[in-house]
């Protein structure tokens, strides 16, 4: 998915909902949630972004993607 | 198989527990207090005749044909009139009554045409029945007098005459037919609750009069039918019956336009539908219908309907018709061809929530195990899709707790963001009836709906400005625990008290008062308080919510507040309360339940678990893809970037359903392959490839799953006029495709269901036969269904509290887009109106208006009737206003029903932070005079009148 905004907009979505859960429930609720409902292209997508510095991306949102990104490991795009 | 005759006992049965006997006949008969003598005499088997009585309505004692005589008692009492007592002696035949009733017969015949043998109702007809069953032998008044039955009487007009109204598309009126007996006045009042009928006049000259006097459509009526099954006689009678004749056999099956699921005997004559009429045993609607289910089938045979498969390679070409054969395999090639060229993710389908449970079933099994991934959604995503979400969350699983029947155990009604009058309209009349005996109802919504102020019904109505739905439910929380109305032993036995506490906490604060939120919600805070003291205190509270909860950026966190609410109150597990979804289409339960969704198996159980998912593996002996697939809103992004590239939608206009037109438009343009499977060349189909004709349910067996979680069966009524009904359809293409699946009946497909997913373990056709329909969980804990949820403990264990804090969405007003548009339905059409708009339903709504607040209009000087151009951030359209005050200043509303005013060209991008589900609800707009169709419109248009050229298959030589 090639517009990094969106799913930047769509991440940063999650996070406002459980930003009212404190830090410690939150980051660890956006990670399970894009987990659980992004397609492989789309985490493959938003994880490049946040190679390249993860602009734009509220800090619980930039802490959850990394986390879940050392635990993923995704099948090659074919 | 013959014409299913339901027995009629003449009045509503008692829901008494204590049991009285009595003789009737010679007879000891035992039924519950409360029931008439007439009721009891037809338990036992007697038919005491009867003119004004039915059991759909209250008795009324005015035919005098019912009467009987009782032991010890003076006179002749109506048995309909008369409740049953211990130890009474009744006689319903006597050489007294036979005389009073033939005397009856006579006078009812001697202002009666007798036109039997050309009569609508011939071989229908109480009053013929009647007369038969007293020995009326002759009229010894006459037929010269008085009368209502000849337009002249001895040359000279009769005043007394009325001729037939026959504005209504479906029924006559024939006035001069009518006994007087009330009975649709009384169905119209008890049934339906719309009060369009009453007497007028008084002795001779009553008449049954529509409104004040007016014609049928003129008047209230909301055509919904219970009038023309209640009448004894030809007065009311559908216009089939009087084209084609009286049925020869019926069959039972379900309604397939919305949510309510209403059961209905298709009355048949060979393979011609003669009427449908709905089924007293059906547990959803108890003998009553709306005006969709009840007439509007005729789409079934409308000209427009395609019938031969047509492929394409360019969507600038025409439509070649082309064989079932040449179609699949043109199919399976160009999806074949995509995902070699783009990758095995690079195609997907979208499954029907108009379809079967089957069909859904095999178009998900089709993807997942035949396409190799899981990018399958359907369109529950662009409605229910937070209710999966914050149900499962909150609860444990993804459903409405309650069956229908549990709101005669309602005292305080909640409706959120739902319309029951229009769109879940058998509902709504079993609800009015509730409200008429006493409940209260709060309705929370933008509008001033047909729910807040019907006859007889007042509702607490708090008009939430769009969007803002989060902080009113919030507030009605803060109401409840400052106040102390938590219902604390509840909470303490059933939820987790830890979870509760932050909660409660959070909600208590300052800043969520209903005082403070009201700047953003514009709710008076005093109305406010006093809806959460009513639903806490006022005894069984239930909630009904629809679309105007989900559709919403905040849709989910909406849910999660309701079922926050039900559980602070108790409101959970037991007749009368619970949080209840009403679903929009026949079967968005039932595609939820079949795995629709691309990160679930059927049952709710996410792809990515091994062990459920080695279940399915082993089945169709297929290795499944552990990763959730693609939602439709990402489905269409990925189609523009160019990942996605091939899709096959079985039922569903996604390019008129779907927001932000434009935005879908390019993505299906994008796309290399589109097989759209359906009835009618939808507007998807502008941008399709493959055609593949589609059959109605009158023409297939399945079952499907309404909003209560009731599993009924579909039965095939006909032939499929394609010649294949959609279900073998999905096995020919995945067929082509390489994909093998066998079935020889869709019995064998539930059965499937049955032996993979646990909530439907206990389902089966025999079943469904036995029973008429189960609502899911049906297993071996609960054999014969479920009718209410988490009775004794939650699904998932303790109930969840969660925080919602609300988040105003970015959909913004300001200075260029001023006004909030939020959108809904009609009564008389039906979603994208692809069924309704094509058959007699456009006489009550032939095109979409925009309701305008008059400030507003004045404003902008537009006036009622005018074209206006309505503009968004996301594109424009025209349609004409309606200026209303059901709408507040600063909020205009329309329906979607029809694609040239296209409403979704307006609706913009945004979504549910959790499921995508598309904000529908909220776009900030403009308005302005306008002289007609905008350039966008036209260009539209052109584009559909293009794409819809069809060149027919050339004759065999």
């Amino acid at each position: 998915m090639s517009s990094p905004d969106r799913l930047v907009y769509m991440a940063n979505q999650i996070g406002t909902f459980f930003r009212s859960q404190g830090h410690d429930k939150a980051v660890p609720g956006i990670a399970d949630h894009i987990k659980k409902f992004w397609d492989p292209r789309m985490k493959r997508a938003i994880f490049a972004h946040l190679e390249a510095g993860g602009a734009g991306l509220e800090p619980n949102v930039l802490e959850a993607l990394t986390a879940l990104k050392q635990t993923t490991s995704l099948p090659e795009a074919h | 198989m013959s014409l299913i005759e339901e027995i009629d006992f003449g009045t509503p049965a008692s829901k008494s527990t204590t049991m009285v006997t009595l003789t009737i006949d010679g007879n000891e008969v035992t039924v519950p207090e409360g029931t008439s003598i007439m009721r009891a005499a037809m338990d036992a088997g007697h038919q005491i005749p009867k003119l004004c009585a039915t059991d759909m309505v209250d008795a009324f004692g005015s035919c005098r044909l019912c009467v009987v005589e009782i032991e010890g008692r003076a006179g002749t009492p109506a048995s309909c009139t008369t409740p049953v007592m211990n130890g009474l002696v009744v006689h319903t035949q006597s050489e007294r009554l036979k005389k009073l009733r033939k005397g009856v017969m006579e006078l009812y015949i001697s202002d009666h045409p007798l036109d039997c043998l050309t009569c609508g109702a011939n071989g229908d007809c109480e009053l013929q029945d009647m007369a038969g069953a007293v020995g009326l032998r002759e009229v010894r008044y006459g037929y010269e007098g008085e009368n209502h039955v000849f337009a002249k009487t001895n040359g000279e007009i009769n005043a007394a005459w009325m001729p037939k109204d026959e504005s209504n598309p479906y029924f006559t009126y024939d006035p001069s037919k009518c006994i007087v007996c009330s009975r649709c006045v009384r169905a119209c009042e008890e049934v339906q609750g719309t009060f369009a009928l009453t007497i007028s006049g008084r002795g001779f000259d009553s008449r049954v009069s529509p409104g004040m006097s007016e014609s049928f459509l003129g008047s209230e009526c909301v055509s919904c039918g219970a009038c023309v099954q209640a009448c004894p006689t030809a007065t009311l009678t559908e216009k089939s019956v009087i084209e084609i004749g009286q049925p020869e056999h019926s069959v039972v099956t379900t309604c397939a336009y919305c949510g309510v699921g209403c059961a209905f005997k298709a009355e048949m004559r060979g393979e011609e539908v003669v009427r449908m009429v709905p089924y007293k045993d059906g547990k959803a609607n108890r003998g009553h219908s709306c005006v969709k289910g009840r007439f509007a089938w005729g789409y079934t045979n409308h000209k427009e309907r395609i019938l031969n498969p047509m492929i394409r390679e360019r969507i600038e070409d025409p439509w070649r018709e082309v064989s079932w054969d040449e179609a699949f395999s043109f199919a399976a090639a160009k999806m074949r061809g995509i995902q070699k060229k783009y990758g095995r993710d690079a195609i997907g389908g979208i499954t029907s929530s108009r379809c079967t449970n089957e069909e859904t079933y095999l178009v998900q099994k089709l993807i997942r195990a035949g396409f190799g991934n899981n990018n399958v959604d359907t369109c529950a995503r662009v409605c229910h899709s937070p209710t999966g979400y914050g149900l499962a969350t909150t609860f444990g699983t993804s459903a409405g707790t309650q069956d229908f029947d549990s709101v005669e155990d309602t005292d305080v009604v909640v409706i959120i963001g739902a319309n029951p009058a229009s769109a879940h309209p058998v509902f709504a009349s079993r609800l009015k009836k509730r409200l008429r005996q006493g409940a209260k109802l709060i309705v929370i919504d933008p509008r001033r709906t047909e729910m807040v102020d019907s006859p007889h019904v007042k509702a607490l109505h708090l008009p939430l400005l769009p969007g803002t739905n989060v902080a009113v439910m919030t507030a009605l929380a803060h109401v409840i625990v400052t106040e102390g109305l938590v219902n604390e032993a509840f909470v303490r036995e059933r939820c987790d008290w830890s979870e509760f506490e932050e909660w409660a906490a959070f909600v208590a604060q300052p800043n969520n008062s209903p005082e403070a939120t009201a700047i953003l919600t514009g709710v008076d805070p005093k109305a406010l308080r006093e809806a959460a003291r009513l639903y806490a205190t006022g005894g069984n509270g239930a909630i009904y919510y629809g679309l105007g909860v989900t559709e919403h950026s905040q849709g989910s966190t909406t849910v999660i507040a309701i079922a926050n609410l039900a559980m602070a109150t108790g409101n959970i597990g037991r007749p009368g309360v619970g949080v209840n979804p009403l679903r929009g289409q026949n079967n968005v339960q039932g595609s939820c339940d079949m795995g629709s969704f691309p990160h679930e198996l059927p049952g709710y159980r996410h792809i990515a678990g091994d062990a459920v998912r080695e279940q399915f593996e082993a089945m169709w002996e297929v290795k499944l893809n552990p990763e959730p697939g693609l939602r439709i809103p990402n489905m269409f992004d990925a189609a523009i970037e160019g990942t996605f590239m091939g899709l096959y939608v079985q039922g569903e206009d996604i390019l008129q359903s779907d927001p932000n037109t434009t935005h879908v438009v390019a993505a299906l343009s994008a796309m290399e392959c589109v097989i759209v499977h359906d009835l009618f060349l939808n507007e998807t189909a502008n941008y399709a490839h493959v055609f593949l004709p589609g059959s109605s349910f009158l023409e297939k067996d399945g079952t499907f799953t309404n909003a209560e979680r009731r599993i009924q069966r579909v039965r095939k009524v006909m032939s499929p006029k394609n010649g294949m009904a959609d279900w073998e359809v999905t096995i020919a293409l995945a067929k082509a495709m390489g994909f093998e699946m066998n079935y020889s009946h869709p019995s064998e497909i539930m059965d499937e269901i049955a032996a993979l997913t646990p909530t439907f373990a206990g389902v089966s056709y025999a079943k469904l036969d036995e029973l008429g329909s189960v609502q899911w969980p049906c297993n071996e804990k609960a054999p014969e269904g479920t009718p209410v949820m988490h009775i004794d403990g939650f699904v998932r264990g303790k109930g969840k509290f969660v925080v919602t804090e609300y988040v105003a969405t970015d959909e913004r007003t300001g200075p260029r887009f001023p006004l909030l548009l939020t959108t809904g339905r009609i009564l008389s059409q039906y979603n994208v109106g692809a069924q309704t708009r094509r058959t007699e339903n456009v006489i009550w709504h032939a095109e979409d208006r925009l309701e305008i607040h008059p400030h507003d209009a004045e404003q902008r000087g537009v006036r009622d009737g005018d074209w206006v151009r309505l503009t968004s951030r996301a594109g424009e359209t025209t349609l004409r206003a309606e200026i209303t005050d059901r709408v507040s200043p600063g909020v205009v509303y329309t329906t979607f029903h029809h694609p040239d005013t296209q409403a979704n060209v307006i609706t913009t991008d945004y979504s549910d932070w959790a499921t995508n589900c598309p904000e529908y609800k909220v776009t900030a707009v403009q308005i302005s005079p306008s002289n007609g169709p905008s350039d966008w419109q036209k260009s539209y248009d052109a584009q559909a009148r293009q794409s819809r050229r069809i060149v027919p298959a050339e004759a065999a030589e």
